[in-house]
């Protein structure tokens, strides 16, 4: 059974804007899956579907078997604890040190300190930070803070990981040390989803990739087939 | 049974870390706070100095008023019974509180007591010879009406006249019913202006943290947990706030009751003793301040909440 279903996704902005047309997806569980696309394609707007910042005007989207079309405003904090989600620009609390950013994912479910403490660690181990626990975000480099935010979405050990463009702020090098991360997610079982310009990088992965053009899914590549060269 | 009791750990560690988190934040926000602080501060003075004021004034009309009585002069004809008669008829009037019978022999003895030279004088007085008339001192519910229940009185048989210092007591009273007015207005307007500026602080303060709150509801707290620690922030600001002018209420009210030994300027003003009236009026200001911040923060947050 498929983890992710789109069935006939329509999205209008209220302004009149229309950032989905007729959107068919399915993502198996523990798939990688990248959807790429120009400026204005749909990719952030399909992004935001899923954790349920927007609603789709038409269709449904199940995730894990929830109809999230359906989740009330009151209860999206109910899907958004089953999900991890990784921004371009990192979101973490400039006042609370790495360790704290972290933990705050935790301890809203009021976790006992001592597991918070364990699973914090243990996430912070996963992106490689451990040594930076009390460290301020302002203190570490881009790559650092986006494997802090990638430590903070898994840290609830979610079955599904979003990303955002993740490595949008960040130079080559570093851009692949996090996408390494990911990929390391990915092989412990989580499903990810991730929207990016970087058809370079999309390139190297060889994963499942979508294309997005003006609001339409054109291309669905198999795992591995997606070529930077082919021309599109 | 453990089910319950692991829910019941887990809303404790919430509620512990949310008020743990709404303390730390006042802090880390230090600057916003302060503001938030000196705002609720100068308000609450404000209210507080508003409140000595009015209470003052309030307790001087009351006690101006409770001495409004209308003297009715009996004709020297009326018998006993015909006195008690006319005193049983103006109690069946509208507006009277009760009234009291003085006679006039009483008045004599009370004014020989003033002075010797009148003791002299009313000295040589019989029950014949006696000039005064017998009294009734009359008390009305509602000062506003004094003057028709004054000639209403006038209207019955045997009553030679009627006094009720006419003029003055008049002006008085209207001078009393616009300064109440005016006193309930500044209140009112007091209260609204607090928790607008308050509200408003607290607005600032939240604002700068609209991210914060993004976040949290991205990692999946749920409203109420997002918006107890800035509840309990606005509570934590708010008794700040209320602290200052609570100790200026308490200690600057008794020493200037001390000061002016309980009067102002006359006998005729007194003031409010200081306890236990600082006491409340320092409940009443950390009532305010607290419910405010409460208040302002939960308005705030909600702004940012998708409810």
């Amino acid at each position: 059974m498929e983890f992710i279903k789109f069935k006939n996704v329509d999205k209008t902005y209220k302004n009149g804007v229309n950032a989905v047309y007729n959107m068919n997806l399915e993502i198996k569980k523990g798939e990688f899956v990248f959807v790429i696309g120009a400026s204005g394609s749909g990719k952030s707007t399909l992004i935001k579907m899923l954790y349920r910042e927007e609603k789709p005007t038409n269709g449904e989207i199940y995730v894990g078997g929830i109809n999230v079309a359906r989740v009330k405003n009151s209860k999206v904090y109910k899907l958004r604890r089953k999900i991890g989600i990784v921004f371009q620009d990192y979101k973490l609390l400039p006042k609370l040190t790495v360790y704290e950013n972290v933990a705050f994912a935790l301890e809203i479910y009021g976790l006992p300190t001592d597991e918070v403490k364990r699973k914090v660690l243990k996430a912070l181990d996963l992106v490689g930070l451990k040594s930076k626990v009390k460290s301020y975000p302002d203190q570490l480099s881009g790559g650092e803070q986006q494997r802090v935010a990638i430590a903070r979405a898994i840290v609830n050990s979610p079955k599904l990981l979003i990303c955002d463009e993740p490595t949008g702020n960040l130079d080559p090098d570093t851009s692949l040390e996090v996408m390494k991360v990911i990929e390391k997610i990915n092989d412990l079982g989580t499903t990810i989803v991730m929207a990016t310009h970087d058809r370079e990088m999309v390139d190297k992965m060889k994963k499942r990739v979508v294309l997005l053009d003006n609001g339409k899914l054109v291309k669905d590549y198999e795992k591995g087939s997606y070529s930077n060269y082919e021309g599109v | 049974m453990r089910r319950e009791v692991i829910v019941i750990m887990k809303a404790f560690r919430i509620i512990s870390r949310n008020i743990r988190d709404g303390f730390k934040s006042v802090g880390r926000n230090l600057s916003l706070s302060i503001a938030s602080i000196s705002c609720i501060t100068i308000t609450l003075l404000i209210v507080a100095i508003a409140l000595v004021v009015s209470y003052n004034v309030e307790s001087v009309t009351k006690r101006v008023k409770q001495d409004f009585t209308i003297v009715t002069f009996v004709d020297n004809a009326a018998s006993k019974e015909q006195i008690d008669n006319l005193t049983e008829r103006i109690k069946k009037l509208d507006n009277i509180d009760n009234i009291t019978h003085e006679t006039k022999k009483e008045i004599a003895s009370e004014m020989r007591d003033t002075s010797d030279s009148l003791s002299a004088i009313i000295d040589t007085w019989t029950d014949e010879t006696n000039p005064l008339y017998d009294t009734l001192l009359v008390k009305v519910k509602d000062t506003q009406k004094i003057s028709n229940t004054a000639k209403e009185i006038r209207k019955l048989n045997l009553v030679k006249d009627v006094k009720y210092g006419q003029g003055m007591v008049e002006s008085l009273l209207s001078v009393f019913s616009a300064v109440e007015k005016g006193i309930l207005i500044t209140m009112v307007a007091l209260v609204l202006v607090t928790l607008f500026l308050i509200t408003n602080t607290i607005k600032i303060t939240i604002f700068s943290r609209k991210r914060e709150i993004e976040i949290m509801r991205l990692v999946g707290a749920s409203n109420f947990s997002i918006k107890q620690p800035f509840v309990i922030e606005g509570f934590v600001l708010g008794f700040l706030g209320a602290i200052i002018p609570m100790g200026l209420t308490i200690y600057g009210y008794s020493a200037l009751y001390g000061h002016f030994n309980g009067q102002l300027f006359s006998p005729f003003i007194k003031l409010v003793a200081a306890e236990p009236f600082v006491y409340v009026v320092s409940l009443v200001l950390l009532v305010l301040g607290v419910v405010v911040g409460m208040f302002g923060s939960y308005n705030a947050v909600r702004k940012y909440l998708k409810i």
